[in-house]
């Protein structure tokens, strides 16, 4: 559901005409530090609460993991890596999964659905459930692989970040909840100072390759993590070096203007048939109030 | 806790051992992780198998279930070997300095009084020399062997860094590591805590594994001290509540030792739990035990309880034996209890060896089950198929279900591991008939008194002479009762008669109404007091629990206006011990109780006589009536230095620590009839099995609530690689574990935070169960865990071991 205002959205999927840049609220970011992550759940639990949403009781496939995966109901995840970097000496790597609200989100670009992926001033990417048409662009336009496909009503499903919590001021669900300050939330570049000096604090401790995962190939995350092992964070299976596939930049690059073109010429159809009908006063009045309802 | 979870964050490490902060107390974690970032504190973290803790850690170790002595015992030798005891602080705030009684002695698993027959000690060796003033005997050159310091340096020179590696299956240089880490906070100016849970309390030496750790704690000098202390995390949000108010039958409410047959009189009784000091000018705090007793009795008996009728005393039961769950639920066993009324409890999944727990059930003739849930205790005639495979036409047990409110349905206080009592109102009303566990006792004794007074019966005066001053005698209001256990004075208080002046008139100390403090409590019948430790929580002031002022003006973590801490609103216990002996604190950075030249003060409430000029050499551990600690402690079932013993059902054939066949386990474990015989063997049963909880679940409560149900749905059991391998199991499949008890069927989960234990030469696979699941609930069904554990608990509380015995695992 669109939670901040018509005037927050910066960005609009399959949408041509400029997004309003009048108001320009503070970039905000959630920072996630792996090394006072417990892997408690109870960040899951605040997430299925506050957006009212129960996955399925499903069953233990042979790990700590569940749900085994993000899903249209489960919007984040503890993933629980056993990694042994140095010889003998284990570690029990444990992030919390979810969406990265790219800076350049992969998914608005890839959808086709006018108005289905918004983001707004403030650096939250989300899903306007509504203007969905369930194509799974989306999917293949992420590269943390993170928007999931409901069966019940065929549209994509997401963290929204509590878009409707940060518009009214509060903090997302799961930093409320997180009882050990794992998850932390202020402006990005707050956040992004903070977790340099984490990062630091960490390499002191012994941690030599922490640090943050910021990904540039998408023009930085909303949401940031302080890792253990930054120099390798396919460890917890994040991509080194994620960037939108290919595809989405064939999609942006070549087929789209054809598209638009093809758009275009749609509407000078319309107009043509203004000059020669005239217009239909009453209808296209109705319709003007309901665009402007769904705005 | 000796201390209180925010002052975790005062530490300098952190060893968390015989439990799982992160993952058992994920709020109460953040101060570690405070601790961690603040003050740049480590964290250690042993436990058999890598846990969520652990993962967070600097450093892990493993170790073998039931080797915690070994382990512990193996780090005083490293800290006698090498110098590293705070010997300041040993020598004026311990026992190390005192002489033991000649006769004592240790001899291959035994010490000296053991009774092969009974199981038991004769104690007349134990304990301390007692010189012609009554005073125990020091030498303060701590050189005679006799002393405790050199008794214990004797007893634990067996403990080398070698043996602890071969009993306890800790690579001996990652023990050395730890035990170097620990031995550095021996400084004056480093402290360190340990948390632990029921990893420590569940095992037949349970008691002594704590009492390893606090001796341990008081040679580094970390015993009363900001961030220090020896850390119990309980495991409910009022588990420490409910211990303090007894439910529990062999201490009444604030730890007052309860009569037994052999307390004649109320005289005999006060005279043996009424201390006398046993060094100069110490507070031997027990002194006042005649006050607490008889104001609670006044509590109890309002003017029944008279000086004529001994106030009440004989009201009391006297307790001919053990009255703890093992021994009830072995009543029942051989049909001597006819009824059970089961509140806020499921034994049934809670307590060892379910199939004997099932059948003692159904030898009751009812059974009275209050919960707000449905628990497998109250359908334990019920077939569930094999998860419950019982014959409901063979049972003839009756049961009564009460529905009774959940904790957020109730209006009350909660007292956590930091003995804060913390108001709540209540949020909801309770759905249809529930009803506060306080106003099903009280309509059920409100008929049993008139049952009484109708009928009549035998010994009806306890009864009928009850104190019941509640405005609705079928529902106490909360606040009543706590103002009832928090005691008030009947008339004004006065000074005593000045013999000078014995015409003098007497002044008004304390005026009638609720008391500020025990130290007020008389023991002529003239204040009522439900619990002692509790006296004050309701004050003139009002109700302190209710107290929500945050403001911590030392930085320290004390919150002194936040709720109500027991005792006497003190944040930490024995903070005498924070200062040296001439009363200056240890540690400038840390800075909590001192002596200004004519008082004790600070930013807690001193945990000694205000006005004890440090050159009086008043002992910091004042409930000690030699005001001291106690390196050696006569008061434990097994022995006064804890000694390393096997679990009853052990992976290795023999006790390191000695060659008596008759010492592998604790010798003073009580054993009931068929359940030595329902011991397993290694040769039958060769995988050494623990039970743990998961961070997902509470007990067994949560798997009647989807969100929990969700992110932890079904049972599993958890192994090492190197096992299933060996087994061809794969990840995720299904396999059975049984006990000579029972079995368990779950999910394998596979991993490599289980890898089993090198133990003289020996690998000894561990197998892990997760205890949540039940055949009640939103969760997958699954089998309660108790079906495999051991019915034998520890010698001193018995508590279940839970923590250490055998399987075997086979595909299902």
């Amino acid at each position: 559901m669109p939670s901040l205002q018509s005037l927050d959205i910066a960005a609009r999927s399959a949408t041509t005409t400029p997004s309003p840049s009048v108001r320009h609220t503070t970039e905000i970011a959630k920072l996630i530090d792996e090394s006072k992550c417990i892997g408690c759940k109870a960040c899951q639990v605040a997430c299925m609460n506050w957006n009212d949403l129960r996955d399925d009781v499903g069953t233990n496939v042979g790990v700590y993991d569940n749900p085994s995966d993000l899903s249209p109901s489960s919007w984040t995840l503890m993933r629980f890596f056993e990694v042994e970097v140095e010889k003998d000496k284990l570690e029990w790597l444990i992030r919390k999964d979810g969406c990265m609200h790219c800076a350049e989100p992969g998914c608005l670009q890839a959808c086709p659905s006018p108005g289905a992926i918004v983001k707004y001033s403030n650096g939250i990417v989300d899903f306007i459930s509504e203007n969905c048409i369930g194509c799974g662009y989306c999917i293949s336009g992420c590269p943390f692989n993170v928007p999931r496909i409901s069966k019940v009503d065929n549209k994509a499903y997401k963290c929204s970040l509590c878009s409707d919590r940060i518009a009214v001021g509060q903090a997302p669900a799961c930093v409320k909840t997180c009882p050990t300050g794992a998850i932390s939330f202020g402006s990005k570049e707050d956040m992004s100072i903070y977790a340099e000096k984490r990062a630091g604090e960490l390499r002191e401790r012994g941690h030599k390759d922490a640090g943050v995962y910021d990904p540039q190939g998408v023009g930085g995350t909303h949401v940031m993590y302080v890792l253990k092992h930054a120099d390798r964070p396919e460890l917890v299976g994040l991509p080194k070096n994620p960037s939108i596939s290919t595809m989405v930049g064939l999609w942006k690059g070549v087929t789209k203007p054809i598209a638009t073109a093809l758009m275009g010429m749609a509407a000078f159809a319309g107009f043509l048939h203004y000059v020669m009908v005239g217009p239909k006063e009453v209808e296209e009045d109705g319709e003007h109030k309901s665009e402007k309802e769904q705005a | 806790m000796t201390n209180s979870w925010v002052d975790i964050k005062n530490t300098d490490l952190v060893l968390i051992m015989g439990g799982n902060a992160a993952e058992a107390h994920p709020c109460g974690f953040k101060w570690v992780v405070e601790a961690m970032q603040q003050r740049k504190a480590k964290l250690i973290v042993v436990d058999p198998r890598f846990t969520r803790s652990a993962a967070v850690a600097d450093t892990y170790a493993p170790i073998r279930m039931g080797s915690d002595i070994a382990f512990l015992g193996g780090v005083i030798n490293y800290l006698l070997s090498n110098n590293k005891i705070h010997m300041e602080y040993v020598k004026a705030y311990t026992d190390a300095t005192f002489m033991t009684k000649e006769g004592f002695n240790f001899d291959n698993g035994f010490f000296s009084g053991y009774n092969p027959e009974k199981r038991n000690y004769d104690k007349a060796t134990w304990g301390y020399e007692l010189g012609a003033d009554g005073f125990v005997v020091v030498d303060d050159t701590m050189e005679n062997p006799r002393c405790v310091f050199q008794q214990m340096k004797k007893h634990y020179s067996r403990y080398t860094p070698e043996l602890v590696s071969k009993i306890t299956g800790t690579p001996k240089d990652a023990f050395l590591k730890i035990a170097e880490q620990m031995g550095a906070t021996a400084a004056p100016n480093k402290v360190m805590t340990i948390l632990y849970a029921l990893g420590w309390t569940q095992h037949t030496i349970g008691s002594q594994n704590i009492r390893t750790m606090a001796m341990i704690q008081l040679l580094l000098g970390n015993m009363g001290r900001p961030g220090g202390g020896v850390n119990a995390l309980r495991g409910h949000a009022n588990v420490q509540g409910i211990t303090d108010m007894c439910l529990y039958s062999e201490v009444l409410p604030g730890y007052l030792g309860a009569p037994v047959d052999g307390d004649v009189s109320r005289e005999a009784y006060l005279k043996r739990l009424t201390g006398k000091p046993l060094r100069p000018n110490q507070m031997a705090f027990t002194q006042n035990f005649p006050k607490w007793h008889t104001s609670q009795q006044k509590a109890w008996w309002g003017d029944a309880a008279t000086k004529d009728n001994d106030f009440a005393f004989d009201y009391l039961p006297k307790k001919d034996a053990a009255y703890d769950v093992l021994h009830m639920f072995d009543l029942m066993f051989q049909g001597k209890m006819n009824g059970f009324v089961c509140q806020g409890f499921n034994p049934l999944a809670a307590l060892p060896n379910k199939k004997k727990l099932s059948a003692a059930l159904a030898k009751l003739k009812f059974l009275v089950v209050a919960d707000p849930l449905e628990t497998e205790t109250a359908e334990f005639w019920k077939n569930f198929g094999p998860l419950n495979d019982v014959d409901p036409k063979q049972i003839q047990t009756e049961v009564f279900r009460l529905p009774t409110t959940t904790f957020a349905e109730e209006t009350g206080s909660f007292t956590n591991s930091s003995r804060t009592l913390q108001w709540k109102e209540k949020a909801a009303d309770a759905p249809g008939q529930g009803k506060p566990d306080s106003e099903i006792m009280a309509r059920i004794f409100v008929k049993i008194r008139e049952m009484y007074r109708k009928d009549g019966g035998k010994v009806p005066e306890p009864i009928l002479n009850l104190s019941w001053p509640y405005q609705v005698a079928e529902a106490p209001n909360p606040g009543e009762i706590m103002r009832e256990y928090s005691g008030r004075a009947m008339v004004d208080l006065m000074s005593p008669i000045d013999p000078k002046n014995p015409k003098e008139p007497q002044k008004v100390v304390v005026p009638a109404g609720q008391l500020a403090s025990f130290a007020q409590l008389r023991d002529d019948g003239s204040t009522a007091c439900g619990n002692w430790l509790y006296c004050g929580s309701w004050s003139p002031a009002g109700n302190l629990s209710a107290r929500r002022d945050n403001s911590d003006p030392s930085g320290l973590g004390v919150f002194p206006g936040w709720g109500y801490s027991w005792p006497a609103n003190r944040r930490i216990l024995y903070n005498r011990a924070s200062a040296d002996p001439a009363g200056k604190p240890w540690d400038a950075s840390r800075k909590y109780i001192s002596w200004n030249g004519k008082a004790w003060g600070g930013v807690d409430v001193p945990d000694m006589r205000p006005n004890a000029a440090p050159e009086e050499n008043v002992g910091p551990f004042i409930m000690n009536p030699e005001g001291v600690a106690r390196l050696h402690a006569i008061g434990m079932a097994e022995g006064p230095f804890p000694e390393h013993y096997e679990p009853f059902e052990t992976p290795v054939a023999s006790n390191l620590m000695n060659t008596n066949p008759k010492a592998i386990s604790n010798p003073a474990a009580r054993v009931y009839k068929g359940d030595m015989e329902a011991f397993g063997k290694a040769s039958e049963f060769p995988y050494a099995a623990t039970t743990y909880r998961l961070t997902e679940h509470q007990h067994f409560w949560t798997k009647h609530a989807r969100s929990n149900a969700i992110v932890q749905p079904s049972p599993f059991v958890e192994i090492g690689e190197d096992l299933a391998k060996e087994k061809g199991f794969k990840n995720g499949e299904m396999v059975k574990v049984k006990s000579n008890r029972g079995e368990v069927r779950a999910a394998v989960v596979v991993t490599k935070r289980i890898k089993g234990f090198d133990v003289d030469g020996k690998k000894v696979h561990m197998v892990g169960i997760p205890i949540h699941w039940g055949f009640k609930g939103v969760t997958q069904n699954g089998y309660l865990a108790n079906a495999l554990t051991p019915y034998v608990g520890d010698a001193n509380s018995q508590t279940p071991e839970f923590k250490a015995f055998l399987v075997n695992i086979e595909k299902a």
